[in-house]
C-alpha cells in the first residue's frame, strides 16, 4: 500500500503530534506578506473531487500551491466518470502522468482504501463516504490547542448526525488517543449504540444538555440531508431537540468553544447568534486548514516522506 | 462404460452408517458393491489408500448465470469448478436472463447440462413470474421440466399473501420453497452485516433482523400450508434458535449453511475487500458460534456454497457499489473439513452427512448414498491434504473469493460422476 493518509485511526498518537507540531510551523506563513515556500517545488498534486466541496478543496489546493507545489483540480462533473469510466481506470489514468500524490473525496467510504490497494501512488483522504476525514480532525485539534495547552483531560461533545459523519469519526479516533473524555450526542437512529465500541472514551447521549454540561469544546455537526436515507426528523423537531442555541452555552465550561466543520445552516443545527458568537471558532478552524494540509502534504510527498512515490 | 474400483480407502456412507477400511465398485455408471478386497478385474482402479470415499457431495445452492449471464459463468464452467470441489451435483438458482420462470427456460438448462455439464445439474425454479414477487411462476410444468425446489433466491418473495399461494401450490407439487430470508426494507441500501465493524467503516448495515423476520414469517406460513420449507444460507442466531424451534415443532422446516458464513466474520472485512461482500453478509461471533451450534446439533441440514460468480469488472470498484456474493465450489469442502473436522466440532460421518444425505432429503434426490444400484457418484478426499487455493486457477470464469491464497487442510482428491473421474488432483 502507498504511504499516504487514509485515516485517523491508524496513525499513532506520535504521528498525530509530529503533523499538528509541523502545522503549528505553518501557522504564522499564512500572515506573510509573501507565502509561498519552496518545500514541494516540482511536485505535482491532483486534487481529484468526486463530491462537492469548497473548503476542503480550495484548502488543499492552496496549501500545495503554498508549499511551490503545481496542483491540478478534477471535479467529476467535468471528467471521465461523468462518461462511465470506472473509479480505478480514472485513477489508473492519473497515475500514469505521474503525480506525486492524489488528493481525493468521494461519496463511497473506503473509496481511497481501495484504490490504495491497486495503486502505488500516495492518496490523501479528504473525505470517504461516512468513513473518516482525517485533516479535518486535524484541523480541529490544532484549533482546540490553539486555545488549551493540551488536549488530555478534555470533554468533548459531538452533537448531530453521528451516524453519517466522517468528521465525528476522524475527531472520535483523534481525541481518544489523546485521552479526551468524547460525549456523542444526535437523535437515537443517527446515534447506533455500536459507536462506543469505536475508540476508548466514547459515550453516547440522546440529551444535549447532558452532552453540553461541562464540555469544553462543542463540535456541532451538519445535518446531512443527501445521506439519510430513513425518514428523518422534521427539521423543527432537529433543531428544537439538536439545535444549539445561545442557552445552552450556559451548560458549558465558561471559556468552552463551539466548532463546525462546515457549511453551516443557520437555524438547522445552531442558531445565527450561535454561529456569530464570539467562542465560535468556525472561521478560525478554516484558517487553520491551510496549516494541517501543509504539514501532510509535506508528510506524504516532502523530501522526508517514507514511502514517497519518487523514492 | 468400464468399471471402476476404488480400492482401500476409508468409505463413510451416512445412509447404511458403515465406516471403515473397504473398496467400491461401479459398474455401468451404477453403485455395485461396497466392501473388501473386492474383484479388480477388468475395472479401472483408483488406490485410495489414506483417503476418504465418500457419497458424491451435493451442493443445492449454486448461481450457474446461463442462460443470459454467461460472462460471469457457464454451466460447463461452473460444473466444472464444482467437480474440482469434490461436487457430483449441483442445484442451480433461477436468476438467469431469463428467469428460470417456465418449463422452456428449464428445460434449456437441462439440456445445455446434458451436453456440457461434467456434474449432475438440477435446476431449481422461480417462485413467482420473473421473481417480481407478484405473480407465481409455471410452478406444476417447470416440476415436470424437471426442477427439484422452487426459490426467488436473492428477491425475497415480500408479500405474505403470494408466499402462501406459493406453499401452498408448492406442497401440492411436492416441491421444497426454498427462500432467501430477507426483509427488503430492513436491510435497504446496506452493504455488510449492522454492527461495530460497519459503524467503524461508515458503511451501511444489514440488520441481523432483516434475516429473522423473514424465517419467522415463513416458519409460520410453512405451518399453516403444510410445505416443506428451507432457508437458504442461514446466518444469524435467531434464526438458527427458530429452525430448531420449528423441527421441534414436527415442521418440515430445514436449512442450509455456507462455509463462509462459519469461516469468516463482519470484522475480516478491513480493506474494503468487496470479495467479502455477500448477502446475508458475514455476522457477528455470536451468529457463527449459532451457525456452527446449529451444524453441530443437527438443527442445520446441510452445507451449500451459495456459489456466486462476479467478473472483476463488476467487484473491482467502491465497496457500496459491488454486487453481492461470492464463489465457493472449490473451497467449500476443505473448509468444512478445516473449520469443523479438525476442531472437533463435528465427526467424519456427519460431515459427509451435511454435504449428501442432508441435501438429497430436503430434495428428494436419489443421491448422496453408495447403495447398491444407486447412480456412481463418489467424492474422494483427503482429510489431511494440505494445499493452497489459488483464485487464478479456479475453474468458475469469475474470482471473487475471500480465500484466495489460503492454505487449508483437507480438500477433494478425486470426484466421481456416474462412474467416470471427472477431475482428479493434480499430483
Amino acid at each position: 500500500m502507498s504511504a499516504g493518509l487514509l485515516g485517523i485511526e491508524e496513525l499513532t498518537r506520535a504521528e498525530v503530534e509530529a503533523i499538528l507540531d509541523r502545522a503549528h510551523f505553518y501557522q504564522p506563513v499564512q500572515m506573510q506578506p509573501f507565502k509561498k515556500l519552496d518545500t514541494l517545488r516540482g511536485k505535482m498534486i491532483v486534487n481529484l473531487f468526486f463530491e462537492a466541496s469548497t473548503r476542503t478543496r480550495t484548502s488543499f489546493e492552496i496549501a500545495a500551491k503554498r508549499l511551490g507545489a503545481d496542483t491540478v483540480s478534477i471535479t467529476a462533473s467535468g471528467s471521465s466518470v461523468s462518461k462511465g469510466e470506472s473509479l480505478v481506470d480514472t485513477l489508473n489514468t492519473l497515475a500514469a502522468m505521474h503525480p506525486d500524490a492524489i488528493v481525493m473525496r468521494h461519496a463511497a467510504s473506503g473509496a481511497p482504501h481501495f484504490l490504495a490497494r491497486h495503486l502505488v501512488i500516495p492518496i490523501i483522504n479528504a473525505g470517504d463516504g461516512t468513513h473518516e476525514h482525517p485533516t479535518q480532525a486535524l484541523l480541529d485539534a490544532l484549533t482546540i490547542l490553539d486555545r488549551r495547552p493540551a488536549l488530555e483531560g478534555l470533554r468533548v461533545a459531538i452533537i448531530g448526525d453521528i451516524a453519517h459523519s466522517r468528521v465525528a469519526r476522524s475527531n472520535v479516533h483523534l481525541l481518544s488517543k489523546f485521552g479526551v473524555d468524547i460525549v456523542l450526542c444526535g437523535p437515537a437512529m443517527l446515534l447506533p449504540a455500536e459507536l462506543t465500541q469505536l475508540a476508548s472514551g466514547v459515550s453516547l447521549t440522546t440529551d444535549m444538555s447532558e452532552a453540553i454540561a461541562g464540555a469544553d469544546v462543542i463540535m456541532m455537526l451538519r445535518v446531512q440531508l443527501e445521506r439519510q436515507h430513513d425518514p428523518p426528523l422534521s427539521a423543527g423537531e432537529y433543531f428544537q431537540f439538536y439545535g444549539l442555541r445561545l442557552e445552552h452555552l450556559a451548560l458549558a465550561k465558561p471559556d468552552a468553544m463551539v466548532m463546525h466543520p462546515g457549511p453551516i445552516n443557520r437555524g438547522r443545527e445552531l442558531s445565527s447568534e450561535v454561529a456569530d458568537f464570539q467562542r465560535s471558532v468556525i472561521l478560525n478552524q478554516v484558517e487553520n486548514g491551510v496549516a494541517i494540509r501543509m504539514a501532510v502534504l509535506e508528510r506524504v510527498v516532502g523530501e522526508h516522506a517514507n514511502g514517497s512515490a519518487a523514492s | 462404460m468400464p468399471s471402476l474400483l476404488i480400492k482401500n480407502g476409508y468409505v463413510v456412507d451416512p445412509v447404511s452408517g458403515q465406516e471403515g477400511p473397504a473398496d467400491v465398485r461401479i459398474e455401468d455408471g451404477r453403485l455395485h458393491s461396497v466392501g473388501k478386497n473386492l474383484d479388480s478385474s477388468a475395472a479401472e482402479v483408483i488406490d485410495a489408500t489414506g483417503l476418504v470415499v465418500a457419497p458424491g457431495l451435493i451442493d443445492m445452492h449454486v448461481h450457474l448465470r446461463e442462460p443470459g449471464i454467461e460472462h460471469s459463468e457457464t454451466i460447463e464452467t461452473g460444473a466444472r469448478a464444482a467437480a474440482a470441489g469434490g461436487f457430483t451435483s449441483i442445484c442451480c438458482m433461477p436468476n438467469t436472463l431469463p428467469v428460470n420462470d417456465n418449463a422452456t427456460v428449464t428445460s434449456y438448462i437441462i439440456e445445455r447440462a446434458r451436453q456440457h455439464a461434467v456434474v449432475n445439474v438440477f435446476p431449481i425454479g422461480a417462485i413467482t413470474r420473473n421473481s417480481a414477487g407478484e405473480e407465481l411462476a409455471a410452478i406444476g410444468s417447470m416440476k415436470n421440466a424437471g426442477i427439484v425446489a422452487i426459490s426467488d433466491d436473492g428477491r425475497p418473495v415480500m408479500n405474505a399473501r403470494v408466499m402462501r399461494r406459493a406453499m401452498q401450490l408448492a406442497k401440492s407439487f411436492d416441491l421444497p420453497v426454498i427462500d432467501h430470508c430477507e426483509d427488503l426494507n430492513l436491510s435497504a441500501g446496506g452493504d455488510m452485516h449492522e454492527g461495530a465493524q460497519s459503524t467503524r467503516l461508515g458503511l451501511r448495515g444489514i440488520p441481523a433482523s432483516s434475516e429473522d423476520v423473514m424465517v419467522a414469517r415463513d416458519i409460520l406460513l410453512a405451518e399453516t400450508t403444510g410445505a416443506r420449507f428451507h432457508v437458504a444460507h442461514i446466518s444469524s442466531r435467531h434464526s438458527v434458535h427458530m429452525v430448531q424451534f420449528a423441527k421441534k415443532q414436527g415442521l418440515a422446516v430445514t436449512c442450509e449453511a455456507t462455509p463462509h458464513h462459519f469461516a469468516l466474520t463482519d470484522s475480516d472485512i478491513t480493506q474494503y475487500d468487496s470479495s467479502y461482500k455477500m448477502k446475508p453478509p458475514l455476522r457477528s461471533d455470536c451468529d457463527i458460534a449459532a451457525v456452527i451450534d446449529g451444524i453441530v446439533s443437527g438443527t442445520v441440514d446441510a452445507i451449500a456454497t451459495d456459489h456466486a460468480p462476479h467478473p472483476g469488472s463488476e467487484k473491482m470498484q467502491e465497496f457500496e457499489k459491488c454486487p453481492f456474493g461470492i464463489i465457493g465450489l472449490e473451497t467449500a469442502l476443505a473448509l468444512s473439513i478445516e473449520k469443523l473436522y479438525h476442531t472437533r466440532k463435528i465427526s467424519l460421518m456427519r460431515l459427509v452427512e451435511l454435504f449428501t444425505t442432508g441435501p438429497a432429503r430436503i430434495l428428494g434426490l436419489n443421491r448422496g448414498t453408495l447403495a447398491a444400484g444407486a447412480p456412481g457418484d463418489v467424492t474422494i478426499f483427503d482429510v489431511e491434504l494440505g494445499w493452497t487455493y489459488d483464485v487464478n486457477r479456479s475453474y468458475s470464469k469469475s474470482k471473487n473469493s475471500p480465500f484466495d491464497g489460503w492454505h487449508l487442510r483437507g480438500g477433494p482428491v478425486a470426484t466421481v460422476v456416474g462412474g467416470a473421474v471427472v477431475w482428479r488432483r493434480e499430483a
